[in-house]
């Protein structure tokens, strides 16, 4: 099972003394935190895309990339990759050329944005957005598999005879998966293709992602692709750690008040008994993740988010020590619970699952 | 055997709007026959839960129960206090976090109440406009009651009896009048039932 984090890359004040970092800072930052993820043994980390303020990731495969070059072990990843307005042949060019790059330590997740105005920025309407992912996605699927790719759609210019370059890294294409928050047609569409499939989890109940991965599971079956356990299942969780839970809370309460997702709603309280958010000690954040795989069986990736809502990154680091700690615990705990006919991980470069001829899913 | 789901957003206790949704239910199950369930659904202990839904997107614990009453009813009866020449904020709050379509082909009686007979067109100018923009089916009666329609001791006068009856059998008939299991939609597993991939494909 692989443990990672995930940021969305938001530039926000920190509310406890008004301080904003400028955009320079967010970016090194966010080029640290992946660095020590890979410090403190996190094998996966993953990146947004966003295209107004207050967010940074503009262009992920070149801050992917420029981490990739100083680090050795850990995966690249997006949370997401935008296949809705994003062409799928930049995509397809640019995160086959990040694999190069890196040795095939990469992959991607696919997600639409839920931005009204970015749509326009690019040309599209958000109210297709179901339809761009499933097209967009239907094109770029071909363009990693196929030399020679015609097609006509109807959301791009047509193509004839087009080849992307650079070809996949030994004719493997990065492995997919499909990130959503409470859309069955895209849980839909991760088990027609055999990709993986990655519920948000983090800003609804559990209940909701249960009956969405049971979805994803039974549509895997249903394709051919392997028994609904075998289905490929990430996760997002959210914590925040201190030696003393009481510490935890008092330090996390105002960051939590005031963020920018779901801050002057609910309190801390609430949300954490609705929601995975975890406040807690490392010991708390142990259990609760384990108790995740109660709703949605084994599952081979789980991603937290660590640094938004205006953390300092002195914070966000210390936060990653402590999620190494409570990862090293986690993995020897998960694998005792594991099925031995389910993968422990999601495919990687070079791994038979990722390599699977589209013709299995017949 | 139907089911009547009755939305109220009285504040007072006890509550002239609570009061009205009452006999409103009465004269619909007088209707429907002995048998009919009556679900009643006060906002005000539902204020909390609603801001927090505007903030974090999903509907919480109580709330969430409250929508699946009225998502699976048979009719519905809405009735709301008017505030500043409309239903109240905390009203439309419930109908905002709804999701689409859960209203859909629904029998619906409105209601309201406020302190003059001056405020009765916000039936027909404010609550039949956003039942209509959610597809629901209206009854043609409305109901208004102002402070003066109330006789002492809450009992109800002439008029008001007259018309709450009257809507009453409207919805009753309404929803007598569909046939068994019409539109009755459950929101417990919206990922039990998923289109195909090759028709979102090919779409």
């Amino acid at each position: 099972m692989e443990f990672g984090i995930f940021t969305v890359g938001d530039v926000t004040t920190d509310p406890t003394n008004g301080t904003t970092p400028t955009e320079h800072e967010r970016i090194k930052n966010t080029v640290a935190i992946a660095k020590k993820a890979e410090e403190v043994g996190l094998d996966v980390f993953a990146t947004g895309q966003h295209h107004n303020p207050p967010f940074i990731p503009s262009a992920p495969t070149t801050t992917l990339a420029y981490i990739g070059a100083q680090t050795e072990r850990i995966k690249l990843s997006t949370s997401t990759t935008l296949i809705t307005t994003t062409d799928p042949v930049r995509i397809a060019e640019d995160y086959a050329t990040l694999q190069h790059l890196v040795e095939g330590r990469m992959d991607l997740m696919m997600g639409r944005g839920n931005t009204g105005p970015v749509y326009p920025w690019f040309g599209k309407d958000i109210r297709q957005g179901i339809a761009l992912a499933i097209e967009n996605y239907a094109l770029l699927h071909r363009l990693w598999r196929e030399e020679n790719v015609d097609w006509q759609g109807r959301f791009r210019t047509p193509l004839q005879g087009f080849t992307s370059v650079p070809r996949p890294l030994e004719g493997n294409p990065p492995f997919v998966w499909h990130g959503s928050i409470r859309s069955p047609e895209i849980a839909e569409q991760a088990a027609y293709y055999g990709d993986g499939f990655f519920a948000n989890h983090i800003f609804w109940p559990g209940s909701h992602t249960e009956r969405m991965i049971g979805l994803y599971r039974r549509r895997f079956e249903h394709y051919g692709h392997g028994t609904a356990a075998q289905a490929i299942v990430g996760l997002g969780g959210q914590a925040y750690m201190r030696r003393n839970s009481q510490d935890a809370v008092r330090e996390f309460r105002p960051y939590f008040d005031n963020a920018p997702v779901y801050g002057h709603g609910p309190t801390l309280e609430e949300f954490t008994a609705q929601t995975p958010l975890t406040v807690g000690s490392p010991q708390q954040v142990i259990e609760r993740t384990l108790g995740f795989r109660d709703y949605v069986g084994d599952y081979q990736r789980q991603l937290f988010l660590m640094d938004h809502a205006g953390l300092p990154l002195k914070t966000v680091l210390e936060q990653l020590d402590l999620l190494g700690e409570v990862v090293a615990e986690l993995r020897p705990q998960f694998e005792a619970l594991r099925s031995a006919d389910v993968p422990a991980d999601p495919p990687a470069h070079g791994s038979p699952l990722s390599a699977a001829p589209l013709e299995a899913r017949a | 055997m139907s089911r009547i789901a009755v939305v109220t957003a009285g504040l007072s206790e006890p509550s002239s709007t609570r009061l009205l949704a009452d006999l409103l239910a009465q004269a619909t199950a007088a209707q429907l026959g002995p048998d009919t369930e009556i679900d009643v659904i006060e906002l005000r202990p539902l204020a909390h839960d609603l801001a927090n839904a505007f903030a974090t997107g999903f509907p919480a614990g109580e709330l969430a129960e409250a929508i699946e009453k009225v998502a699976s009813a048979d009719g519905l009866i809405a009735v709301t206090p008017v505030f500043s020449a409309s239903y109240s904020g905390l009203f439309k709050m419930f109908f905002d976090v709804l999701d689409t379509g859960v209203l859909d082909g629904m029998p619906v009686l409105v209601a309201a109440t406020a302190g003059t007979a001056r405020h009765s067109l916000v039936l027909d100018h404010a609550m039949r406009p956003m039942f209509s923009y959610l597809k629901a089916v209206v009854v043609p009666t409305g109901v208004f009651a102002a402070s003066e329609d109330w006789g002492s001791g809450g009992s109800v006068v002439g008029e008001l009896r007259t018309r709450i009856d009257k809507a009453g059998g409207q919805l009753a008939a309404l929803v007598s009048g569909r046939p068994a299991g019409r539109r009755t939609r459950s929101l417990a597993d919206p990922f039990d039932d998923v289109v195909d991939f090759e028709t979102l494909l090919n779409s």
